[in-house]
């Protein structure tokens, strides 16, 4: 068999963390009541017209700025043309003709652990459709603008990419520089990133481009990945069998983990680009760019960086931690109540992150506040409680954001470090295993463990290890 | 004397000295719509109720002081393609035929603000492409001076509403020449403003690069007076100009000394009327009489600005409409299989022929190969012929000739040829391809005893170099009322 | 005539733009459609080279609103138009089979 590349190019759409949507003052919050954030502009009522939200731009400009890219000064907006019950205008004002950042790319690592760039063709800003839900007995859809003209940026890559390893890295990266520059917060499940594969075959060392396919709804890195394998089979068996991968777009059901072409007769893929004339022209003075130059926050390197200078706290941690957004976030925050950096690590990397896995959660999804670690971390440090007691509060925190202080004070689950009480229960716990103690006088070392958790369970947990030791040692 | 007989700011006076209540003057424009509409047909809508319950409103707040405009209380018709809350909103197409909208285009607020009753919304081409309000779903508007003939259009209801006085005053709107076109053929005043002046959030957008609303009236102090009012800076429409100056009645001045007028030699060539000629030229040495300077000129381009017209036009047209789509308002069909069908047959049964024609040749000049050759193409004589107008300001404070090349013809005799009935556009069009303010205003009429406009065209934010040199010239010859307003 | 529209070429823009002519329509659009672009043709006697094609005539740019809510529910106003309801959302024929 003939040895086949892939050649893969994404189009990303990232939802925008503004709060108003692009062209209207409506809230871009998840969750209302169908059509409730809605008004004349963003379901395309006649006569109504759209005013750009500046903070599309700023975002916009900065992704672009992180990705390389260089910034069109004086960009436009287009229209794209098409019809569906989701797109209230039958038209979605996109950038075709000047899009706000062009020729760009970002550094990947590949699996050989070497480095790759992937180039950025342009990034452009449009509005994003209306949602449609399919009554699965009935002959309707159900159409629901509270999505409708929420700012997305279209980031469009070169055809770059050879493998789903490649596209991976190349989404995570352009994930984590999203959310460190807080322009979203990319998550793939709940659509705030999306994914369009292009994806085309070519013999091995041939320069020309094979026809591409453009896949859809992937929303999931493991749905992307089983896609490009699946499409790179079908593409391949198209040709071996000695006919021609038709250019189309195609649509993928993960659950039968296949696709199917979205063609339609009525569906002309013609959309008749022209200036919108609604609105004007957005000129991106030096003078601006440089304002939003300014306000980037630190990236990860600089961030890792920091957290060993200023936390000292290992390498190690600092990666994992940075590794996401949201994670940093939360760790700086915590650090600054309690002022204890490689604790406030530990119980991220550790505890956190066990849950985390457990739950199947990103850490977009957690909820706790610093607040609550910090006074957890207060408590075990001043041997308040003990670190069992610890591990079983955080748990409560990391479900349900509790007060430890009061979950503590409430359950009696204090440190007692009172000697008198924990002197009588040492007493008592000598007394009832004469074996060990033996064993113990006669340099079992042992045996010391065994008496201590007997301690701890007569004093439900609640004792000091290192005082019970202590008493321990001394009453033997 | 009628009190539809006076101007609106003459109306609004009387109204402020109390010597006419608001109701009265109301009822005095009902009265005129039930007597006369149906000769005329200006209207798709009459409200009265509101009308009424809005008289007592207007009069209270006259009363109590606040509100001092002299627009106040003066019943006014609105064209309908203007949104107005609660109250139906046609564009005189069937597909919009029940659509009864939720707010209120910033213009018609403005006029609200200022104390303005509506009366009704007036008749027009449907979706405010045709020149004669022929296409409209709700039949055509005839015209004040002979019900035989047309108004124009596509503000043919308002013009007429005007000229018959069921009205004081109208709104309009000009996208290639809708205002002007009509004022002239139903011997009244109509103004353009310059593009962005007045705010279009609210208006049904036919071709949104050129839609401007604009005043329609007995005469050009009304239109100033008017275009005061409807003017403003309105973020809700991004291609709004914040202007220095909203002052335009402080142009109205009887003086053109010195004030330099081009008459382009291309509108006066083949194609134009005999007596349309005669009198524009008349009316140019009228104001040559009171001082000002006529100068002949070649404006060149002219016969390229209707092609690029109804390229932008009909391409701009051919997007903003396809939200008439049977699923958020208006017209659905009853029967259908499937979503593109009922999109399909919404549209079409929606649809009239006019419209179907400038969204098919919309669609297709900007279909997949063809953008270039045509709508490029089109921006890029756009380009060139603001600069003829460019070179021609520069030389002159206002350029004169005529608004069509004949009168109104008869009823029934321009659709079935439409390209001849776009090329009686030439006048209007460049205007709103460069964005320049213009005014229709009457001067003579013909031997048919139909109107004749002559048309002033100013440079962009010069509305007070049109609006001085028509008041000028209005003070040569008296008001003519329609022959229909003495009925 | 120059301009000969062809039965694909209505057929295809019918598409593009969502409209359903009748045979009789049809030819009508056609005659009309290769008239008009016979009379627009007419642009290309002018040269237009190296000419910045115009689509916005002032050189205005830069107009932006605040990224702040203002607008409230607006449930009741956007369905009060709508041809068919069904709870809070509008109806329309089922856009994908299966």
């Amino acid at each position: 068999m003939k040895q086949y590349e892939t050649v893969i190019g994404l189009e990303v759409h990232v939802e925008l963390a503004t709060k108003t949507k692009i062209f209207c003052s409506c809230s871009t919050e998840f969750g209302g009541e169908p059509n409730s954030h809605t008004c004349p502009v963003c379901t395309g009522m006649p006569g109504s017209l759209p005013v750009l939200n500046k903070k599309v731009v700023e975002y916009a400009a900065a992704v672009g700025l992180a990705t390389n890219c260089k910034i069109t000064k004086n960009c436009k907006f287009d229209r794209k043309n098409y019809f569906y019950p989701d797109n209230p205008q039958n038209y979605q004002i996109s950038q075709l003709y000047y899009p706000i950042c062009r020729d760009g790319g970002i550094e990947i690592e590949t699996k050989d652990g070497g480095k790759k760039t992937i180039g950025i063709h342009e990034i452009h800003m449009e509005e994003d459709a209306g949602k449609l839900v399919h009554d699965e007995w009935g002959e309707d859809s159900l159409v629901d603008f509270n999505r409708s003209g929420v700012p997305l940026i279209e980031i469009v890559s070169e055809p770059d990419m050879r493998s789903a390893d490649e596209v991976i890295a190349y989404l995570d990266k352009l994930r984590l520089i999203i959310q460190y520059l807080g322009a979203s917060d990319c998550k793939l499940q709940e659509g705030s990133m999306r994914a369009d594969v292009n994806l085309s075959i070519r013999e091995a060392g041939t320069k020309e481009f094979g026809t591409r396919t453009e896949m859809k709804n992937l929303n999931s890195f493991k749905a992307i990945a089983r896609a490009i394998e699946a499409e790179k089979e079908r593409q391949i068996d198209i040709i071996e069998s000695g006919q021609k991968v038709i250019q189309e777009t195609r649509r993928w059901d993960d659950n039968k983990e296949y696709s199917y072409a979205m063609r339609s007769k009525e569906d002309a893929q013609d959309y008749r680009y022209f200036p919108e004339p609604d609105l004007v022209p957005v000129v991106i003075s030096d003078e601006w760019l440089e304002e939003i130059k300014a306000a980037q926050p630190e990236f990860r390197d600089e961030k890792i960086n920091r957290y060993k200078e200023e936390y000292k706290i290992p390498e190690y941690d600092a990666q994992i931690i940075t590794s996401d957004k949201h994670l940093a976030d939360l760790f700086e925050a915590t650090t600054a109540i309690c002022n204890n950096p490689k604790k406030v690590s530990n119980w991220l990397m550790v505890e956190t992150m066990r849950l985390m896995k457990e739950n199947n959660m990103e850490p977009a999804e957690l909820k706790f506040s610093p607040e609550n670690l910090a006074k957890l971390i207060n408590l075990a440090e001043s041997k308040a409680i003990n670190s069992q007691i610890a591990k079983e509060v955080f748990e409560k925190i990391f479900n349900e954001d509790i007060d430890p202080e009061k979950y503590v004070e409430e359950n009696g689950l204090k440190t007692v470090s009172d000697d008198g009480a924990l002197k009588e229960v040492v007493k008592k716990v000598i007394e009832a295993n004469p074996q060990p103690v033996n064993d113990y006088h006669n340099g079992k070392k042992k045996a010391m463990g065994f008496l201590v958790g007997q301690i701890m369970k007569e004093m439900q947990g609640k004792a000091d290890p290192a005082l019970a030791n202590k008493l321990l040692k001394e009453l033997l | 004397m009628s009190l539809m007989k006076l101007t609106a700011t003459g109306l609004g006076k009387k109204i402020q000295n109390k010597e006419v209540s608001v109701t009265e003057a109301v009822n005095a424009a009902l009265d005129a719509i039930e007597k006369k509409e149906e000769k005329i047909n200006s209207f798709v809508t009459i409200d009265r109720e509101g009308a009424l319950k809005r008289a007592k409103e207007v009069q209270q707040l006259i009363d109590r002081g606040e509100l001092k405009s002299n627009l106040a209380g003066v019943p006014v018709a609105i064209k309908d393609n203007m949104c107005t809350e609660g109250m139906l909103t046609t564009c005189s197409s069937k597909i919009l035929s029940n659509f009864v909208p939720m707010y209120t285009a910033e213009a018609v607020l403005n006029l609200e603000k200022a104390g303005a009753v509506i009366v009704g919304k007036t008749n027009m081409d449907e979706f405010a492409m045709g020149s004669t309000t022929e296409t409209s779903y709700y039949g055509a508007t005839k015209n004040p001076w002979n019900t035989a003939h047309v108004t124009g259009g596509s503000s043919g209801g308002s013009c007429a509403a005007v000229a018959a006085e069921e009205c004081i005053y109208a709104l309009g709107s000009d996208t290639g020449g809708s205002i002007r076109q009509p004022s002239s053929f139903c011997g009244v005043t109509g103004m353009k403003p310059t593009y962005g002046t007045v705010s279009r959030y609210g208006l049904i957008a036919y071709g949104s690069s050129l839609d401007q609303i604009g005043p329609v009236a007995k005469d050009v102090t009304d239109c100033a007076a008017i275009l005061e009012v409807i003017a403003s800076h309105d973020p809700k429409d991004s291609t709004s100009v914040k202007r220095d100056d909203y002052n335009f009645t402080s142009a109205l001045v009887d003086d053109v000394k010195g004030i330099k007028i081009g008459i382009p030699r291309d509108y006066f060539g083949a194609g134009l009327d005999g007596e349309v000629k005669e009198a524009v030229l008349n009316a140019a040495k009228e104001l040559e009489k009171k001082g000002a300077i006529l100068e002949e000129f070649d404006l060149s381009l002219v016969d390229y600005a209707i092609p690029a017209y109804y390229i932008i036009a009909c391409a701009e047209a051919s997007s903003n409409l396809a939200r008439f789509d049977g699923v958020k308002y208006g017209y659905r069909t009853s029967e259908y299989n499937g979503l593109h069908n009922m999109y399909k047959k919404s549209r079409s049964e929606g649809f009239g022929q006019e419209v179907k024609r400038r969204i098919m040749l919309g669609s297709f000049v900007l279909s997949s190969g063809y953008y270039d050759a045509y709508y490029i193409k089109a921006l890029k004589t756009k380009a060139l012929i603001k600069k003829a107008f460019d070179a021609a300001f520069a030389k002159y404070d206002v350029i004169l000739g005529p608004v069509a090349p004949t009168t109104a013809p008869e009823i029934g005799k321009s659709l079935s040829d439409p390209l001849k009935m776009y090329l009686g556009d030439i006048y209007t069009i460049s205007a709103n391809l460069a964005g320049l303010p213009g005014i229709s205003l009457p001067c003579g009429t013909d031997s048919k005893g139909l109107p004749i406009g002559m048309q002033l065209l100013g440079d962009c934010f010069k509305e007070k170099n049109i609006i001085r040199a028509a008041y000028a010239f209005e003070q040569t010859r008296e008001y003519r009322h329609s022959p229909l307003s003495l009925s | 005539m120059a301009n000969i529209i062809s039965d694909e070429t209505i057929d295809y823009v019918g598409i593009l733009a969502k409209l359903e002519l009748s045979s009789e329509e049809k030819e009508q659009a056609k005659k009309d459609m290769g008239r008009m672009l016979d009379y627009i043709d007419k642009l290309n006697e002018l040269d237009t080279e190296g000419v910045e094609p115009m689509s916005h005539i002032f050189p205005v740019s830069n107009v932006f609103r605040e990224d702040k809510v203002v607008n409230g529910d607006g449930r009741e106003f956007t369905l009060a138009n709508v041809p068919e309801r069904k709870d809070d959302c509008l109806v329309v024929p089922k856009t994908i089979v299966g």
